[in-house]
């Protein structure tokens, strides 16, 4: 299994490291010491295992884990217990160490992970319907006509033969294509930036290098799609 | 006062000499720095900020089979969320048993 490690402190992901080389059925690919990286890492590579600090300066463990799209199986790594119930939320955490972190108590985090499996479900199909000239946007969900707010709307992804619409509220899944949605937006206020990705332009946070941030998503910029991004911003 | 010790450490490394040196040496250069992190943020009224460095080292007391301190430190953190600092004093001289510690390693 291919596993990473995400934690602010030094000492913490050296323990992690030393446990996880105790185990020949973990493979130690990287670690980061900030959520941001890891969330660019993850974006580009196919990762099984998180060891993850709930407490990091300015994006907690929680909020990464709400971010990811398609969370890999998840550890939650941490000095206190206060969050193991909210932790458990999450279908993607499996387990919830307490550091210092013992490598009995470890083995048996491997076990978890081995025997949990996760289900992502899939949330609804069909195609969406627009009224643009409203700042509406009509999904079918499950044979119910969904309004959604064209402002509300931060993220668009391909996934396979279905867009995920993230908004300020919740996702949704729709059986569609990127191609499709696209010609029912704005231009003015939709980008596609990447042949995955249409972000809606007013809701950059900032754009770094190869990528922009949109409230906790780094989504990735192609290099096709950069000039016309940059033609857009107003640049001082 | 309790005395730190590196039981927690020899456990973990396993008899693995190597890996226990170069983490004696990660701890050696990351608590002062938080050391002086949480000393700031007291010295600018940032409590907030100081509890996060509080809930760092809260991790090293116990890296440190410090039970007691660390104990002290969940108590102090959730006071400092809220704004006291009347454990500072206290703390302090817990970090400068941990940091005089580190100094014979």
């Amino acid at each position: 299994m291919n596993c990473i490690i995400v934690d602010d402190e030094a000492t913490a992901r050296a323990i992690v490291e030393k446990l996880c080389n105790q185990f020949s059925e973990l493979d130690l690919i990287d670690q980061f010491d900030n959520a941001i990286d890891a969330i660019k890492f993850l974006n580009q590579h196919q990762i099984d295992v998180i060891f993850l600090d709930i407490h990091m300066p300015g994006f907690s463990g929680i909020d990464f884990v709400q971010t990811l799209k398609n969370p890999p199986k998840i550890v939650l790594t941490t000095s206190d217990t206060d969050f193991a119930i909210a932790a458990y939320e999450y279908e993607a955490i499996v387990d919830y160490l307490v550091k210092p972190i013992s490598a009995d108590r470890f083995e048996k985090s491997i076990q978890k992970i081995k025997n949990t499996s996760i289900h992502i479900p899939v949330e609804s199909n069909l195609n969406p319907r627009s009224d643009a000239t409203n700042g509406d946007l009509y999904i079918n969900i499950d044979r119910r006509l969904i309004k959604l707010k064209l402002h509300e709307i931060l993220i668009i992804e391909a996934q396979g033969d279905y867009i995920v619409i993230k908004t300020t509220k919740t996702n949704y899944r729709v059986h569609t294509t990127l191609k499709k949605i696209k010609e029912k937006l704005p231009n003015k206020t939709f980008l596609q930036i990447h042949r995955s990705y249409i972000i809606n332009f007013t809701k950059i946070i900032d754009i770094e290098d190869n990528s922009v941030l949109i409230e906790k998503s780094v989504i990735p910029i192609s290099r096709s799609n950069r000039p016309e991004l940059m033609r857009r911003l107003n640049l001082l | 006062m309790e005395q730190p010790n590196l039981n927690y450490i020899k456990e973990l490394a396993g008899g693995d000499k190597e890996f226990e040196l170069n983490f004696i040496q990660i701890l050696k250069n990351e608590l002062p720095v938080e050391v002086e992190q949480y000393s700031n943020y007291i010295l600018n009224d940032e409590l907030e900020l100081a509890s996060t460095v509080v809930h760092k080292l809260k991790h090293k007391f116990n890296i440190l089979s410090m039970e007691n301190a660390y104990s002290y430190a969940v108590k102090y953190e959730e006071e400092l969320k809220q704004g006291i600092t009347e454990m500072d004093s206290e703390f302090k001289l817990i970090l400068n048993q941990v940091l005089e510690y580190l100094t014979t390693l």
